[in-house]
């Protein structure tokens, strides 16, 4: 099932000694994308997610799931047309894997068979092996554990998906990899999640739309990522956003713009006299390939028609970014980490396509950043 | 010594036979154990695992768990065969007495220690209530909860003794009559066969807990 559109208006949440933890938030949460919900501690977002599934009562206001008041179901039919995802995945410890994950559609009435079936199938999906099936959650790693939560979600095919942090207690390279798989299951199935993070980073990632709070449970912007990063609405935005945000924005425009040079490439078996015809005044060295095409690493001309190319001699190029696909922040990031100052574009097949300079990556960002400028006017 | 009046007491054939043989007591000690175990389990389980579901009560709990220990048994029986006379009745009373605290506030805190982020989820997924303390609590806090069952089965095997000081049967006739003829194989005859009973008692929970919780509680516990 897609997801479906979720409309927070003007609710405020205040516990009876007077805190109030979500103040007249009014949000309008679009369908078939990623909200994230970010904000330092105290901010309200998980409350705010909280009162989605009703596992929290708004004070005041109300909210409404493709124009249906929540509160106009019974609590649990509501929870269980809705995945939950929390911090630590809270996986049922005397439960297997398959009967963790089938724990929805057996609470819907489905027949065992059929529930462990539905399960098995959500293990492929979220990129569990089939052979953990019969374990039980202790003998799986964080990371695992969390995607058998992700899995138990979806396991009803909810419209809707609440994620509570759900991500925050592994170790960051386990993390990439989970938000990642998140993005192509999203690419899948087109859910509505609402995603609640405390890391800035994590909500730009993942994002279609973020939802800034503040302490006090105020809402400071909701906007794109990239407008967030272009345009804080206001000074704590700006410094929840952190330093370098320059540079995390160029995350948001393709380098497929960038012009790059192909004649600075040279093959590993070149001869003297092809190495002096691509020697030119701009460019000071020349990038040697193998015979397949794939960097080997910078040589100055006059270095390499001396003689017999020796690979290890070569200065190292750094990390190629993709052509096409790449962004202009690792184009760029590729060019800082190059010893020469050039970054060297590769295909998929990790043969090299062509190289570009500093300068004219500079350019691109001055050009994206002019663009990006008329675009947020016009989105206004 | 010791060995040889055991020796004398179980080699002996009279005592394998007849309304005073060891089958005989053994029958109405094991009587009278499952029934003080079951009216403490029906009185302490239910308390305990609402109180602990719901986390309220753990005060008024410990209170009367307390008061329930100070209690003596002893004195508790005498007491009710004074007011009740003679009967199943007044032993009963102390026996559940006894064994209702441990069941109590064991199976209090092992509902109160069940990790609550699956009960979160669980809940945030559409789960009853009654589903979340059955389905997600109770298989978690089960090891905690039997341990407190067995402790408080021990207590009785060992105490249900006292059942013949009032006329009734059970291992503690065996006790009580020896000492009354200074028949001291009969005490020590009687005195192991409660001990055997209270090992077979911790060999049966050992096999419930082998069998009633899941491997996976088990082993991450």
């Amino acid at each position: 099932m897609f997801g479906a559109l979720i409309r927070i208006d003007s609710v405020t949440k205040r516990y009876p000694d007077g805190t109030v933890a979500v103040d007249r938030l009014s949000l309008e949460i679009p369908d078939r994308s990623i909200t994230v919900l970010v904000g330092p501690s105290g901010c309200g977002k998980t409350t705010t997610l909280r009162m989605i599934n009703r596992m929290v009562e708004p004070s005041e206001g109300t909210i409404l799931i493709d124009g249906k008041d929540i509160t106009q179901q019974p609590v649990n039919t509501l929870r269980r047309s809705m995945g939950y995802v929390i911090q630590n995945a809270g996986l049922f410890q005397h439960r297997t894997i398959v009967d963790n994950i089938a724990t929805v559609p057996r609470m819907l009435g489905w027949g065992k068979e059929k529930a462990r079936e539905r399960a098995r199938e959500l293990m492929g999906r979220v990129g569990l092996d089939a052979s953990l099936a019969k374990r039980y959650p202790y003998q799986l790693s964080g990371g695992q554990q969390q995607r058998v939560g992700v899995a138990r979600a979806l396991a009803a095919d909810p419209p809707v998906l609440l994620m509570d942090e759900p991500f925050s207690a592994v170790d960051p390279i386990v993390r990439k990899g989970l938000q990642d798989e998140l993005l192509r299951i999203q690419d899948e199935l087109g859910k509505t999640i609402v995603f609640v993070t405390h890391d800035i980073d994590e909500a730009v990632k993942l994002g279609t739309m973020v939802a800034v709070m503040r302490t006090g449970g105020k809402l400071a912007q909701f906007a794109p990522p990239a407008e967030l990063l272009s345009d804080p609405a206001d000074a704590f935005v700006e410094d929840f956003l952190g330093a370098d945000r320059g540079i995390r924005r160029l995350s948001f425009f393709p380098s497929s713009g960038l012009e790059l040079l192909t004649s600075p490439i040279v093959a590993v078996d070149s001869t003297a006299e092809q190495i002096a015809a691509r020697a030119t005044e701009d460019v000071p060295y020349l990038l040697v390939t193998d015979l397949e095409g794939r960097p080997l690493g910078w040589g100055e001309p006059d270095e390499l028609t001396a003689g017999e190319i020796a690979p290890e001699r070569l200065l190292p190029y750094g990390r190629p970014f993709t052509a096409g696909s790449g962004t202009l922040r690792a184009a760029l990031d590729c060019a800082v980490l190059s010893p020469t100052g050039w970054a060297v574009a590769v295909d998929g097949d990790g043969r090299a396509t062509g190289v570009v300079s500093q300068q004219t990556i500079a350019e691109a960002i001055r050009g994206a950043h002019a663009e990006g400028r008329t675009d947020a006017k016009a989105a206004r | 010594m010791i060995l040889n009046f055991v020796n004398a007491f179980f080699s002996d054939h009279a005592h394998w036979t007849g309304y005073d043989g060891i089958p005989t007591r053994v029958g109405e000690h094991v009587g009278y154990t499952l029934l003080a175990l079951a009216l403490a389990a029906a009185i302490g389980l239910p308390v305990g695992l609402l109180t602990g579901h719901y986390g309220r009560g753990g005060n008024a709990l410990s209170l009367i768990a307390t008061a329930g220990r100070a209690l003596p048994t002893f004195g508790l029986l005498v007491l009710m065969t004074l007011l009740l006379g003679f009967g199943l009745v007044n032993v009963m009373i102390p026996l559940v007495v006894l064994a209702v605290p441990p069941i109590l506030v064991t199976t209090y805190e092992a509902m109160r220690s069940v990790d609550p982020s699956p009960v979160d989820a669980a809940r945030g997924m559409g789960m009853s209530e009654a589903g979340i303390l059955f389905r997600v609590e109770l298989p978690v806090a089960l090891p905690l909860i039997l341990s407190g069952l067995r402790s408080a089965a021990i207590q009785i095997v060992s105490t249900a003794t006292i059942a013949a000081y009032v006329s009734l049967g059970g291992l503690g006739r065996y006790i009580v009559d020896g000492l009354y003829q200074r028949n001291y194989e009969k005490v020590i005859g009687g005195a192991s066969c409660v001990a055997v009973l209270a090992l077979a008692t911790l060999a049966l929970f050992w096999a419930v807990a082998r069998v009633a919780v899941s491997p996976g509680v088990r082993r991450s516990a």
